[in-house]
């Protein structure tokens, strides 16, 4: 609007920011500053836990940006979270050094195992941190960017859409499990020894990646914010509730798209990158069609268009997940599966609006309908 | 006539073992002198180079025993009895068949002797056994003893072959035969026979027969039969990279059609419907399962199990179809991408389902004899029957499932309510039934594409998943709500797929396509066949 | 578009001889029309005369098989796609209003105010003051000060339409294409449109696909009737009801 909404004039954001910001002050504390005997000590298994969640919780931010506003349902956001992941993978991979099994200081084991002569081209520069972290945003973004580019053009759109980019992933899942990729096929990169020289089996590296997972998301949920504030986020959701109006107000829809299509695919290869280091591999079951799906059902269930709901949602169903997969292991995708029909059936604002929130932000009025 | 035939089998291969220096000769008279049963006995004992000569003997006597003792001889299955000295022949699917000598019961273990042979010697049973049976009644037989003789017999066997060829009426047989002899004839130290040999070989179409042609261009001298034999060389090749590509063709539309049994389905619910349904793979599951169920049922008649599957599939997953269409998917039209993922999450529910049900192993469905094998069109070319048949069984679904709408009742009102549903409804059509039995339809033609995919891959849990993004790939290309289109586009995709996948690798391959289908979309977003006009928008 | 309205062109619209088939039905027959600058014209025709067709082909929906297409004598506008064609200052209303639903009244104005479209300006930039005024006007214009925050899923159908024109003169685009304006308006309604696009007209060229005959009768001005895809007749009002062939395609025989 003119007088511009500011970018945190919710309470529920200024809580989920809060509570976040809480979190990486305390568990730092209960996991280092307490000692092990102590009931309240932390231990490393859910300090890196809880990391992965807040990865989780910024690949969900990614999606409901391009979802919740744009209306872009991707079914494929999965694969540019594991991207990010590879390229983390990667790095971590060079540092291994000759501390492999083979003990070669230049091949990572699986190329020597399969008698690569020389390190590929694409694996060369990755045994510098930033040049790393670069390729984490920029891969996942010039993947999205292409891919975009054409759909976008092409006004390929609603379902569509979806199924092209579910056929996007399940190709590079194909792609990545080939031994001669030089990805490592099947098994991935794994046996990870330290980042930036930081030993990642230590409880204190453990507890910066969380510290780091937690900064990201709130980097992230700060981020989408101004853009959903912006004229912009408004375009977004005339875009997404109504195409063809907007784009004969002058808009040029395949642009906005595009914007916020790649923005999103570079938010999502961050929480791959922060997420590998801290379970320690990353393989192509990353790439899994029903691990993109999975995001979706997160923000389905947390509620999208509101940006935090995305967050909630994906720490609820995960949390969900760890703890029938430990308990009922056989019941989780019976739940899972009843979670996508129920939540569309009888939760289209997600948790989120069933908790009567009603703030309204730009896409706070979002009808249960795509368009 | 058989007598005749044979004593010339005796004089040739008798005679191939004098050639081959064995240094035995066999007389005529000795054949008479004696028994047969004493010659089999004989095999007992006999050294490797006598072995030779008795068993061509043998072969010569036109004992109705002969052809079941050469054939053990050559499997290995031919015992002595070492305290009798009686032959036994031990075949691995019959009892064992006593052959000469004074047969007892229960013949202890130790006492069994088998008879060994070299590896001369199996060439030579090889041949022996394929000129008995040029006197099969049963034309196939015969065209195959040819097809072994050609390039492996003696030349003193020609005789017998032309013998053959004027006795033959089976046209197969005798261009079989014919190849045969000329094989033989290239051997031949008359140039000019080579040179007819090769003339002759020249109009085949076999690979035997071009390894055949390119081992004599090594060694042969003769000028004139050396050009012969580069044209016919080139010849051949030609032929083999022609029929290559029908080959390539064929298994492409099989492909092609295994893509349109699994996408026709999906072509009602989503072509017709607007009904996004992504558990549609599941109902392909479901129906590979119940064709399972099914010949756990009738273990004794697997034979006609896949009759019985067909419609069993349908039944079972229309009515799952029905229940998740009343139960779910009613609340959702008009919402597609909510109805994608309630059906995604149906779909994971299915697959855990039958991981519960059936464990997450992949089960064995048996293919009937019937079904196996292959059909053998020429030495360059043969079919297999699995994937004759789907082909065929893909038509036959399409057109009955046009048939379906196009002619019948609820055809015509299934089209109504999709066309127009506030005019079929005033019409008095219970629109929320026709509902129910499209997407029964099109789960249940999904189920039958189980049945018949449950004869080419794996039965397992993710059976389904493997197909539904081919599926709707096959549907957007031809343009949705077009049964036409669909057909094309999943044929063009299975031929694209097998002669792309040589050249750059299976993956490639799928990306490949998938970019293809991309950038297609972008050029007609509307599919193959799309309908235009100013309503299609909305 | 404000540098190119210096010079005042014969024909702000013109077209000739366009043709557009689908699959082998015509549903633009060699179609010939031309718009003068601030000129209000009333289209009419029944269904399927193609009156929808001809305002797809204008804004770059739908491309002609044949025929030229021009805006302001030399912008051929089939090399052009929809958002260009707006950006070049051709605004449309369709028949169903088409409004944003989940923004509020004035984000939908804001959002066709006339301004840079480009994706980093809109992300950067906000609009001034004087944008805020704009929107004040036009909403005091189409009577909806009251509705100013409102989203757009939750007006009346009527107030919808209004929101919609609203829109196009926000976007103040040269040429207007307006589709059944007046569907589902009250009398009153229908007579305040007709009003309002009289008092555009002038500064803004404006077509009118109506099949209202008391509203194109309001409106007072050219008609072309269209039928079959072509134009069956021209005048005012009055002339064009006079014309046997005119009578005999809406009464029929």
């Amino acid at each position: 609007m003119t007088d511009s909404p500011r970018l945190l004039n919710d309470a529920a954001s200024r809580w989920l920011l809060g509570t976040l910001a809480l979190l990486i002050l305390l568990v730092p504390v209960f996991s280092l500053a307490v000692p092990e005997t102590s009931p309240f000590h932390l231990s490393t298994y859910t300090v890196a836990l809880f990391g992965k969640y807040l990865c989780l919780a910024l690949l969900a931010l990614a999606l409901d940006l391009v979802w919740g506003y744009a209306g872009i349902l991707s079914l494929g956001h999965g694969a540019f979270f594991a991207l990010g992941g590879y390229a983390m993978g990667m790095y971590l991979m060079r540092q291994i050094g000759s501390r492999g099994v083979y003990g070669n200081p230049l091949l990572p084991d699986f190329m020597v195992f399969l008698n690569w002569p020389a390190l590929p081209w694409y694996w060369h520069g990755f045994d510098n941190f930033f040049f790393a972290a670069l390729m984490v945003v920029l891969v996942p973004g010039m993947l999205a960017f292409a891919f975009g580019w054409f759909a976008f053009r092409s006004r390929v759109t609603g379902v569509y859409l979806s199924i092209i980019t579910q056929a996007l992933t399940y190709a590079l899942m194909l792609a990545f499990f080939r031994n001669d990729m030089g990805f490592g096929g099947n098994n991935g990169l794994t046996d990870f020894k330290e980042l930036l020289g930081f030993s990642l089996t230590s409880a204190a590296t453990k507890n910066g990646l969380f510290v780091c997972s937690g900064l990201a998301l709130i980097a992230g949920f700060l981020l989408c914010r101004w853009v959903v504030a912006s004229r912009l986020g408004r375009v977004l959701v005339a875009v997404r509730d109504a195409e063809s109006r907007t784009r004969f107000m002058g808009y040029r829809v395949e642009h906005y798209k595009l914007f916020v299509f790649v923005l999103s695919a570079m938010l999502a290869g961050v929480a791959g990158a922060l997420y590998v280091p801290q379970v320690g591999i990353i393989n192509p079951g990353e790439f899994a069609p029903l691990a993109s799906i999975e995001v979706v059902v997160w923000v389905a269930v947390g509620g999208r268009g509101y940006l935090y709901g995305a967050i909630v949602g994906a720490l609820l169903v995960n949390y969900a997940k760890t703890w029938f997969t430990g308990a009922f292991p056989e019941v989780w995708l019976f739940l899972l599966g009843g979670l996508f029909v129920v939540s569309t059936l009888f939760l289209p604002r997600g948790v989120i609006g069933l908790l009567g929130q009603r703030r309204r932000l730009p896409a706070a009025t979002a009808p249960g309908g795509t368009h | 006539m058989k007598p005749l035939l044979l004593l010339l089998l005796v004089l040739t291969t008798a005679g191939a073992a004098a050639d081959s220096g064995t240094g035995t000769t066999m007389t005529i008279d000795a054949i008479d002198s004696r028994p047969v049963d004493e010659l089999m006995l004989a095999l007992g004992t006999a050294s490797f180079r006598d072995k030779e000569t008795l068993v061509t003997q043998l072969a010569a006597s036109g004992d109705a025993r002969v052809p079941v003792l050469l054939q053990a001889l050559l499997d290995g299955t031919l015992y002595s009895d070492a305290t009798t000295g009686a032959l036994i022949a031990t075949p691995a699917d019959a009892a064992p068949i006593p052959l000469a000598g004074a047969a007892r019961a229960d013949v202890p273990k130790d006492d069994l002797r088998k008879i060994t042979v070299n590896n001369g010697l199996r060439s030579q049973l090889r041949v022996l056994i394929a000129a008995t049976q040029l006197q099969n009644p049963d034309p196939a037989v015969r065209r195959q003893a040819a097809r072994t003789l050609t390039g492996n017999a003696q030349t003193t066997l020609l005789p017998l072959l032309d013998r053959a060829l004027a006795a033959e009426t089976d046209a197969g047989a005798r261009a079989a035969l014919a190849a045969a002899q000329a094989s033989l004839n290239l051997a031949n130290p008359d140039p000019a026979i080579r040179a007819a040999a090769v003339a002759a070989l020249a109009e085949t179409s076999d690979k035997a027969i071009l390894t055949l042609l390119e081992q004599q261009a090594g060694t042969e001298t003769d000028r004139t039969v050396k050009a012969g034999l580069a044209r016919a060389i080139t010849d051949l090749r030609g032929r083999e990279q022609r029929f290559a590509f029908v080959g390539d063709l064929f298994f492409g539309l099989s492909l092609g059609s295994v893509l349109l049994l699994a996408a026709v389905g999906l072509a009602i619910t989503f072509g017709v419907m607007g009904v996004i349904n992504m558990a549609h793979g599941e109902m392909i599951m479901l129906g590979a399962y119940t064709t399972y169920v099914v010949q756990l049922l009738m273990p004794s008649h697997i034979e006609y199990s896949l009759a019985v599957a067909v419609p069993a599939a349908f039944v079972v997953t229309a009515l799952v179809g029905i229940a998740i269409e009343r139960s779910v998917i009613r609340f959702l039209y008009g919402r597609p991408l909510e109805t994608l993922l309630a059906t995604f999450g149906i779909s994971l529910v299915l697959q855990q389902l039958v991981r519960t049900i059936f464990s997450p192993l992949n089960k064995s469905v048996i293919t009937p004899q019937w079904l196996s094998g292959s059909w053998e069109v020429n030495g360059m070319l043969s079919l297999t029957y699995n994937r004759l048949y789907i082909i065929l069984f893909a038509l036959a679904v399409l057109a009955s499932l046009i048939t379906l709408l196009r002619k019948t009742p609820i055809g015509l009102q299934m089209r109504a309510v999709t066309q127009n549903r506030a005019m079929a409804s005033s019409m008095g059509i219970r629109t929320g039934w026709v509902d129910a039995l499209t997407f029964g339809l099109g789960s249940g033609i999904a189920g039958i594409a189980g049945v018949a995919l449950s004869q080419l891959t794996n039965v397992g849990p993710n059976l389904g998943q493997s197909y539904i993004i081919d599926s709707f790939l096959v549907v957007v290309f031809g343009g949705v709500g077009n049964l036409l289109g669909t057909f094309v586009a999943a044929m063009s995709l299975g031929v694209v797929n097998k002669f792309a996948e040589p050249l750059v690798g299976a993956v490639l391959a799928k990306i490949l396509i998938l970019v293809f289908v991309i950038l297609f979309i972008q050029r007609r977003p509307r599919g193959l066949f799309a309908l235009k006009g100013r309503f299609v928008e909305d | 578009m404000l540098e190119a309205s210096r010079h005042l062109p014969t024909n702000i619209l013109y077209l000739e001889g366009v043709t557009v088939s689908f699959d082998g039905f015509k549903a633009l027959n060699e179609l010939s029309i031309a718009i003068a600058p601030g000129e209000l014209r009333a289209i009419i025709g029944p269904n399927g005369a193609g009156k929808t067709t001809f305002m797809d082909v204008v804004t770059g929906k739908v491309r002609p098989s044949a025929g030229a297409v021009f805006f302001r004598d030399d912008i051929d506008l089939t090399r052009h796609d929809e958002a260009e064609i707006a950006r070049l200052g051709i605004g449309r209303k369709f028949q169903k209003p088409t409004v944003i639903e989940s923004l509020s009244v004035a984000e939908n104005l804001e959002l066709a105010l006339r301004g840079e479209r480009g994706v980093f300006t809109t992300l950067l930039r906000r609009h001034a003051r004087a944008a805020r005024e704009r929107i004040d006007a036009i909403l005091e214009r189409v009577g909806l000060a009251t509705q100013r925050e409102r989203p757009g899923g939750a007006l009346s159908h009527g107030q919808k339409q209004w929101l919609e024109i609203g829109m196009l003169l926000a976007q103040s685009p040269e040429l207007l294409l307006v589709d059944e304006p007046a569907a589902g308006m009250t009398d009153r309604e229908t007579e305040l449109t007709a009003q309002l696009l009289r008092e555009i007209s002038g500064e803004h060229s404006v077509v009118v696909v109506e099949h209202d005959m008391t509203f194109v009768k309001a409106l007072d001005c050219r008609v072309t009737v269209l039928h079959e895809g072509h134009m069956l007749a021209e005048g005012t009002l009055a002339h064009v009801q006079q014309d046997e062939r005119v009578i005999e395609v809406y009464l029929g025989r």
